[in-house]
Formats: C-alpha cells, sequence, structure tokens
C-alpha cells in the first residue's frame, strides 16, 4: 500500500502553479525554489492531486498557497506532526513538508527529530536563510556567532545548529543540500522524491531584506567551482575543475582536501562517492566551509522500511483472522446474564 | 460540610443495612485493585448494584509501608439503585499500619476493622508513624476491631505448594478476598475458575491462591462463633434483564470512539502521549487494530493532536486524548482546528490541577479550559460524561456532532470515571441510528467551495487524492466560501460570527430534570462524575420530603435551548461541582440566574453527605 496506486498524467510547470499571488520580498530566494519545484513535479510524473505540501510558520510555510496541490498550512513548528497523521491515514498520498530554520529547528525540532527517526516516507524541504524573517529578523538556531539583530543587538552568542548533521544524527537515511538559486535543486529534489522515506533537504536560501547574500561566499557564480562540492553518486569528490578532491585524512580520521595534478585523482586519494556509506556521510556533514568547500547534492541516501509501511503492515496481521464485530467487543469480558431468576455467568 | 460527614457518621447504625460500603487497603504491592476488581465481579455475580472507587497512590512503587504507598479499593453494593462508592466504609480491611492509618478517619463508627496483626511489628509501626501499636492501645475503641494474623494464616494455607515466603505472602489478598466473599454470603467459584485461568501456565500458583482462597473463607465459617465476625447477604438489586458486564470510564470512551466511527462509517486514527489517567484509552485502543484503528504514541502532546488533525484532513475520524496540562499544550492546534474546521475528539480525562497538580486524583476544573481556553474566538462543543456507562454514549455523541458540523469536539471525563467500574447493561448496537459521513468527491453545482456551507454551516470535508477539488488550508483567516487567505476586517467579522454561529446552532436534545420536577424550590444542577452523589442525596431528600430536583448537563457547550428556561423555574439553584465554581460561572453568564457555587476541590469525590448538607443549607 505504499505505492504510488494513481497513474500520472502528463504535467507542465503551469499545471503546478495557483492563482494566488505570491508575497514574498521581490528578489526573495523563496521565488527561485518555488519554481524549481513547480518546475520538478512534472518530471517527477505524480499527479497534483496525490500531493500534498504541508507547512508550519515562516516566510517559507507560505509554500502551499502557491502550489495547485492539496496544501495544509499549519501551525509554527508542527508540520511533521500533521504529516504523520495524514500519512499513516493515507500512505498513497505523496507529502513535502516545507518547514524553515526556526520553523524545522527551533519550535519544531523535536517533531522534525521524531518525524526522521520514524522514516515516514516524505521530502522535508529546509529552507535554511539563518534568520527570522516573517517575524523581522530576529537571529535564527542556525545564525552564525555574532549576528547582529533586533533581539541580539551586540550580536548572537549561541552556537549555531548544523541541519543536516542534525537530520543525519537523528537517523536521516537521506540528507541532501541545495541553494534557492542553484540549477542542481531540481536533481536533487527528483533524488529525494525517489528515496522512500523521510529525504532530508536544506535549501540556502538568501533572505533578502534581513540576512542578505549570508551565502555568498560559497553561492556566488563567481569562484563557484572552487567553493561548492557537489557530490555525485560514484563518482570521485572533485572541485575546483578537478584540480581539487576530498581525501581521508588517515592520522586525523577526518576528510582532508588534497590537489590533484594531471587529473590522476586516484593517485591522490580522491574519495568516491559511495551514497550509502554512513560513516562517510558524518564527515561530510561536518566539513566546515573555509578549509573545505560547501558539500552539496545527495550526502547520503540509503533507504529503510518506511514508518507508515511498518504500521500498516503491524495493523494488518493484528487484524488477521479477527472479524470487526463490535457487538462481540461489548460483551467481551467478564459478563453477567440477569434474568428473572437472577444472575448467572 | 466536613462536619456534615462526621454527624452522619455518629448517627449512622452500625448493623449493615441493604448497601454496604466495604474498603481494601493495603501497600501498593498487596494487590488490592486486584481483590477489588475481583470481588466486585462476585458483587456483580450475586446480582447487587454496585460502583467502585479505586485510590491509587501516584508514585510507581512507592517504598513498602509507608503512610504514601497506600493503595486502597472502595466498594458500595446494594439491594438497590446504587450511585456512588459510598461516603464512609462498613467494613474496612487493612493489610498494614499505613493502610489503618489512612483509611480509617473515614470508617463508620461502630464500623468493622479487619487488620493483619502479622503486619504491625515494629518496623511497619515506625513506618507508619505510630508511637503505639493501634491494634492494642486502645485508639480504635469507637469502632469493632478483628485482629487476625492474616500473614501467617496465608503462610500455612500454602504450605503444601513449597513456595518461596515472598511468593507465598503474596497470596495474602487471596486469603483477605475468601474471608470477604464468606462474610457476604459469595460463591467462590468464579474466583477459582478466574485463578485457574489466570495461572494456567503455573499450576502450582494457582492451587496455591485457591487454597488461601479456601483457607479464608473456612476461616470465617469456623470463627463465627464469637467476636465481630458475622456473614451478611446483601439482596440481589432489582435490575433489568439483559447482559451485564463491568465497565471503567477508560473502556466506556473508548469502546464508545470505535462505535461512533463505526457508526459514521470512518477509520479512526488516535494520536495519543501517555498521561495519568488518560493512558488507559490509547492502551484499550491499541488492541483494536481489527476495527479499522490506528494508534500513534507522538512524541509529545503537540504532535499527538496535530497528528490527529492530519489524519482527519486526510478522512479519518481525528482522536487524540490527554488530562489536563497535555489539554493546555493542545491548545493552539485546538484553534486550527476550528479554522480549518475539521472533525477531531479531544477527550479530557480531568485530574487535580493546576499544572501537574494530582495526577491520580479527580477533579472537574478543566471546564473553563473546555469552554474558553483558547487563543482568539474558538468556539468549540463540550460534552461531558457522568459516569462509565455514560462515557460510551457520550464518546458516541461527540463522533456524532464533530463529524455533523466539521469541528473540534472535547469530551469531558474525569479520574474517578476514567478508573471506576460500574455494571453496564450492554447495549444493542443496532438500535443505534448510523450517521455516515459523505465526502464531497466531485465539483458540486455552482463550482466547489472549500469554505461553502450546507444549512448547518458545516464545510465540505474533501479527502486529498480527489481529482478536481485541489485546495488549500490553514490556520490564517478564511476568505468566506473560498478559504483563501484573507485579512480584511468585514470577513473576518463575517467569519468569526459563522464560526460562532455554527456551533450555537448545533442541535443538542433538550435538558431533562434526572430526579424531581420542573420547577419548584431548588435544583441542584451538576455535570460529570457528580452525578451519583447528587442523585442519591437528592433522592433521600425527597424521600424525607423535600421539594429538590436534581439537573445533570450533559451538554456543557452548546447548553441545550431549553436550560435557562428550566433553571428560571426554581427559586433556587445550587451548582455542586470538584472546581472553585466553573459550571456555576457559565449559567450566570448565560442565563442570568443566581446558581450558587458548592465546591470541592479535595482529589476525592463528593459525599453523598456533603450534597445533602448542601441542600439542607438552601432549602
Amino acid at each position: 500500500m505504499n505505492e504510488m496506486t494513481t497513474i500520472a498524467k502528463t504535467t507542465t510547470l503551469k499545471d503546478w502553479e495557483t492563482d494566488q499571488e505570491v508575497r514574498w520580498c521581490p528578489g526573495c530566494g523563496d521565488y527561485a525554489i518555488l519554481k524549481a519545484v513547480q518546475r520538478t513535479m512534472p518530471e517527477i510524473g505524480t499527479a497534483p492531486e496525490n500531493t500534498v505540501f504541508i507547512s508550519g510558520i515562516g516566510c517559507s510555510s507560505r509554500f502551499p498557497y502557491y502550489m495547485e496541490t492539496y496544501g495544509f498550512h499549519t501551525i509554527h513548528g508542527r508540520a511533521p506532526a500533521f504529516a504523520t497523521g495524514l500519512k499513516l491515514a493515507n500512505p498513497n498520498l505523496d507529502i513535502w513538508i516545507v518547514t524553515g530554520d526556526g520553523d524545522g529547528l527551533s519550535i519544531g525540532g523535536n517533531h522534525t527529530m521524531h518525524l526522521i527517526r520514524r522514516n515516514l516516507d516524505c521530502q522535508i524541504m529546509l529552507f535554511n536563510n539563518e534568520i527570522y524573517g516573517l517575524t523581522k529578523g530576529q537571529y535564527s538556531p542556525t545564525s552564525r556567532v555574532g549576528t547582529t539583530s533586533p533581539s541580539t543587538p551586540y550580536g548572537s552568542v549561541d552556537r549555531p545548529a548544523q541541519p543536516a548533521a542534525f537530520a543525519l544524527g537523528a537517523g536521516a537515511r537521506f540528507v541532501a543540500r541545495g541553494f534557492d538559486v542553484s540549477k542542481e535543486l531540481p536533481n536533487v529534489l527528483k533524488a529525494a522524491h525517489a528515496h522512500k522515506g523521510a529525504a532530508f533537504i536544506e535549501i540556502f536560501q538568501n533572505c533578502i531584506v534581513y540576512n542578505k547574500d549570508v551565502f555568498e561566499d560559497f553561492a556566488a557564480p563567481k569562484g563557484a567551482e572552487d567553493r561548492q562540492l557537489w557530490l555525485k553518486s560514484d563518482e570521485p569528490m572533485l572541485f575546483a575543475k578537478g584540480t581539487k578532491g576530498i581525501a581521508l585524512d588517515v592520522d586525523a580520521l577526518n576528510l582532508k582536501v588534497v590537489d590533484v595534478v594531471d587529473g590522476d585523482w586516484q593517485a591522490a586519494g580522491v574519495i568516491v562517492h559511495d551514497v550509502t556509506n554512513r560513516s562517510v556521510a558524518h564527515m561530510l556533514v561536518e566539513m566546515r566551509f573555509g578549509e573545505f568547500p560547501m558539500a552539496l547534492g545527495v550526502l547520503y541516501d540509503d533507504p529503510r522500511p518506511t514508518f507508515e509501511a511498518d504500521v500498516w503492515r503491524q495493523n494488518k496481521a493484528a487484524a488477521e483472522g479477527k472479524t470487526a464485530d463490535l457487538q462481540s467487543l461489548l460483551k467481551k469480558g467478564q459478563t453477567w446474564t440477569v434474568t428473572e431468576g437472577g444472575p448467572e455467568l | 460540610m466536613a462536619t456534615a460527614v462526621e454527624d452522619r457518621a455518629t448517627t449512622s447504625p452500625s448493623p449493615l443495612s441493604d448497601a454496604v460500603v466495604v474498603r481494601f487497603a493495603g501497600d501498593s504491592g498487596d494487590g488490592m485493585q486486584l481483590t477489588g476488581g475481583q470481588f466486585t465481579l462476585s458483587s456483580a455475580l450475586a446480582g447487587n448494584d454496585f460502583a467502585t472507587f479505586p485510590d491509587f497512590p501516584a508514585e510507581i512503587r512507592a517504598p513498602q509501608g509507608t503512610l504514601f504507598g497506600v493503595s486502597a479499593f472502595q466498594i458500595n453494593f446494594g439491594s438497590s439503585a446504587i450511585d456512588t462508592a459510598g461516603d464512609a466504609p462498613d467494613v474496612l480491611v487493612a493489610m498494614n499500619p499505613a493502610a489503618l492509618k489512612t483509611n480509617v478517619p473515614q470508617l463508620k463508627q461502630g464500623g468493622l476493622i479487619i487488620a493483619d496483626e502479622g503486619e504491625f511489628n515494629d518496623r511497619n509501626l515506625a513506618k507508619a508513624k505510630y508511637e503505639s501499636n493501634p491494634l492494642e492501645d486502645g485508639s480504635l475503641a469507637k469502632w469493632q476491631l478483628l485482629k487476625l494474623n492474616i500473614s501467617q494464616l496465608t503462610m500455612d494455607a500454602v504450605k503444601p505448594f513449597g513456595l518461596g515466603n515472598k511468593e507465598a505472602l503474596r497470596c495474602k489478598n487471596m486469603w483477605t478476598l475468601g474471608l470477604a466473599l464468606w462474610m457476604f454470603d459469595r460463591d467462590r467459584q468464579p474466583l477459582v475458575d478466574w485463578l485457574n485461568a489466570k495461572f494456567a501456565k503455573a499450576p502450582d500458583l494457582a492451587a496455591a491462591n485457591i487454597a488461601a482462597l479456601n483457607a479464608g473463607h473456612a476461616y470465617g465459617e469456623t470463627a463465627e462463633l464469637a467476636g465481630p465476625l458475622k456473614q451478611h447477604h446483601v439482596d440481589p438489586a432489582p435490575v433489568a434483564p439483559g447482559l451485564y458486564r463491568t465497565l471503567t470510564g477508560a473502556e466506556g470512551i473508548a469502546l464508545g470512539l470505535v462505535a461512533g466511527a463505526q457508526l459514521a462509517k470512518l477509520p479512526m486514527f488516535f494520536g495519543g502521549y501517555p498521561i495519568t489517567p488518560a493512558s488507559a484509552i490509547l492502551h484499550h485502543l491499541s488492541r483494536l487494530k481489527e476495527y479499522d484503528v490506528t494508534t500513534f504514541q507522538a512524541e509529545d502532546e503537540i504532535a499527538a493532536i496535530c497528528s490527529a488533525i492530519g489524519a482527519s484532513y486526510g478522512g479519518s475520524l481525528g482522536v487524540t486524548s490527554s488530562s489536563g496540562p497535555g489539554i493546555a499544550l493542545k491548545g493552539e492546534a485546538m484553534g486550527l482546528a476550528i479554522m480549518t474546521e475539521l472533525p477531531l475528539i479531544i477527550v479530557n480525562s480531568q485530574r487535580g490541577g493546576p499544572s501537574t497538580g494530582l495526577p491520580t486524583k479527580t477533579e472537574q476544573s478543566d471546564l473553563y479550559q473546555a469552554v474558553y481556553g483558547r487563543n482568539g474566538d474558538a468556539p468549540m462543543p463540550v460534552v461531558s460524561a457522568r459516569s462509565p456507562g455514560d462515557a460510551f454514549e457520550c464518546a458516541i455523541e461527540a463522533v456524532r456532532i464533530a463529524v455533523q458540523y466539521m469541528t473540534p469536539v472535547m469530551l469531558l471525563t474525569d479520574g474517578y470515571i476514567a478508573n471506576a467500574a460500574e455494571p453496564w447493561a450492554v447495549p444493542d448496537l443496532t438500535t443505534y441510528e448510523d450517521f455516515p459521513v459523505e465526502f464531497l468527491t466531485e465539483v458540486p453545482e455552482g463550482g466547489f467551495k472549500p469554505y461553502g456551507r450546507d444549512e448547518n454551516l458545516k464545510r465540505p470535508w474533501v479527502k486529498p487524492g480527489t481529482p478536481g477539488l485541489l485546495h488549500r488550508i490553514g490556520g490564517i483567516e478564511k476568505e468566506l466560501d473560498t478559504g483563501h487567505i484573507n485579512y480584511a476586517p468585514e470577513n473576518h467579522q463575517a467569519m468569526t460570527d459563522i464560526r460562532k454561529n455554527k456551533i450555537d446552532g448545533i442541535k443538542v436534545p433538550d435538558q431533562i430534570v434526572e430526579l424531581g420536577a420542573e420547577g419548584g424550590k431548588l435544583a441542584v444542577v451538576g455535570w460529570g462524575s457528580t452525578f451519583g452523589p447528587i442523585h442519591q442525596a437528592v433522592r433521600r431528600k425527597r424521600a424525607e420530603g423535600a421539594d429538590v430536583s436534581h439537573i445533570h448537563i450533559r451538554h456543557i457547550w452548546p447548553l441545550p435551548a431549553n436550560l435557562g428556561e428550566l433553571l428560571k423555574s426554581y427559586d433556587t439553584v445550587i451548582v455542586p461541582e470538584m472546581n472553585t465554581g466553573q459550571l456555576k460561572t457559565v449559567l450566570r453568564d448565560q442565563y442570568l440566574v443566581d446558581a450558587k457555587p458548592v465546591n470541592k476541590v479535595s482529589g476525592q469525590p463528593f459525599t453523598i453527605a456533603e450534597i445533602e448538607a448542601a441542600i439542607d443549607g438552601a432549602l
């Protein structure tokens, strides 16, 4: 029952757009993500009526209003819980959760963790802009130390959470990264959708008003090849046009950047990306930008049975051979009959 | 009111009457709840009407012998209608000093204490903070005292089975039960059968327990000669013929929800998070998979309700359940269910509050929270159960309202109802009218309006997955008809009015008078688990010729349409409730009647005597 039963019709980008006026700030990274999703959906080939976008609260969480699908704009931080109930009620639905760094990691961190741990089949798009946009610019759980904001006029002092590391730590079987204007984003979304189970995608998103260009250091087109490591399954971890790669520092039991001479990445010890290698995934999500390029694309992808499938399987097994006769259930246990002659067992 | 209880205790006759109250009290590890439960069954088989009150500690395993580790079970059984577990016990079985100390103050004057003197050693006396042995120092003179070394008698009885000391002493409760069965002239065979079934895999334990049971019974027979121990027969109560079972409130809620879902022709999804005393509902439902029930133990209370709303959105009957503190956490999500107009059942098993309060004790102090406890103008129907059997009916009623009006409904019960058991005439389900849900599956004439409405102001229920009816919902104010986001002032006014009018317009049955006449000197108005003591008190006072009536409200919100006029037909209205006057405030607000509060907030149910005193005071 975990398979899509509806035969998808061919759709185009237009089929996934609603008639609602999009209300993000001009230049917001959300526009690019919305377009990327609307462009990807026809390629994925699912039916709009079988697709549900569920969000919490925040700028990102307006997303469902703009998708011509079923949509539920819920309450702050709780989208994963609504998704869980919905998916258990109808495992045939294709569920996308839209959340942000505040919604998904601060107020809703608990639910994000448990949804990932249970491995509910859905896609979680966490728009990380390292700031609270909708409440007008306070620092968020992913803001860097020293972020000045209305609530931290002297700079924030608490250390940021790392979404991808958090997800992996919570037991995620799929972790990916992308950013709003990246041409690769649709491919990341497709891979997430193809993964059966909770697929966690951290999408760096530029908040043009409150945290402008905070990701420019790696996302700027100029010099991008030196600062972005796009991971591809079964391919060596190369960047800077193949002149650099990621290798294992055996002494430190960590990763290191190595120079690749004449394209001989093997000689340099560059690792071939195995998306099912959990140990390497842990190192990739911990790679510090600066010393390393930003690891993007599918960092980890190793499916396990999904929560809803196991629940349905167990429900079915427990009901096996039993009839749902409520009248006899009411009579169950220690009963007695009162007749004119008195009570008897 | 405490004085009134004492007055009653001093004047009540010591010989046992046609209704008897027995209280079994012991250490948490002594098996008192099990003893009480089995004695209850034997009362049922003897044809008595009964009501029970389990009273156990909040601690999981309190240190042995301590005052806070005492577990008690009270049963009131009789040959006429029994509505409460009884005010003051006639018989107290005390398995140790701590049990005696915490329970003997409630015992009727002249009542019988049966104490296990084997446990009254220095160590246990010190733990119970007794300076001298109450069995010896004359301090129990106003009661009859029967001291038996139950521990030793049990050891002797089970000796042939070669159990260790600890295991042998575990049979003490069966010895005690055997004695109790003899005292009230009860058949042992059902208990013997039950023990054989329970210990089918350990025949030695079954035999030892049966031997203890028989020994206790035999002790009664042979010791009757002298002293306070007398056999007493309570005649069967006149009960309508039919099939009966014992039912707790938690079972009543669980079965009623399943029945409601079946009548609505919906699968049920239950999202819960463990909390006392609500967890029992989750436990019951999690075993009922074949009834199309999915249960989900969520990571917290908020996730529990949100998952239930998600399931309702998907076309299931979403149900969540908790107790006061958990209900508080669910408040925001209830608002979303109101805004998105999705059906949902929220069961609140009330307990002592505020905050963590008294987790295992009962209270009715969440009425404000149920009726008013959300941000914004957030009207929600509230149904309240008066007893375990009534909980079954109320659960069905809550489901009916939820699906017929597309609204969350709060179902109130409390710790007393949840744990108490009563005999229940098993209903014939074919006599219940079904109310099958019709999902919207096609674009209706005039176009699809996600927030269009029928004559009940109900909006359509569309399952995601339905082609042609794609739409978005959420917690931001909806536009009339379309359900789009709309912040316009006139739209918010209109939507607020619609949400209010929809709930106000819910059809609930007219309020009836449970006992007495419409109009007169005094109405005692109650709700929830105070039904028993109010009903008995009013019955007694009416038997004495007093002009007093009992009104018990099931539909707390919206209130029955005739209630205002009904209340105004009495000179005086008093409202006994286990809070500081919450229903009283609602009644005053709604009808401008001078409803007077009668309050008890001690974690214990009202006694009949307390209500009688309140009636006397008001007449």
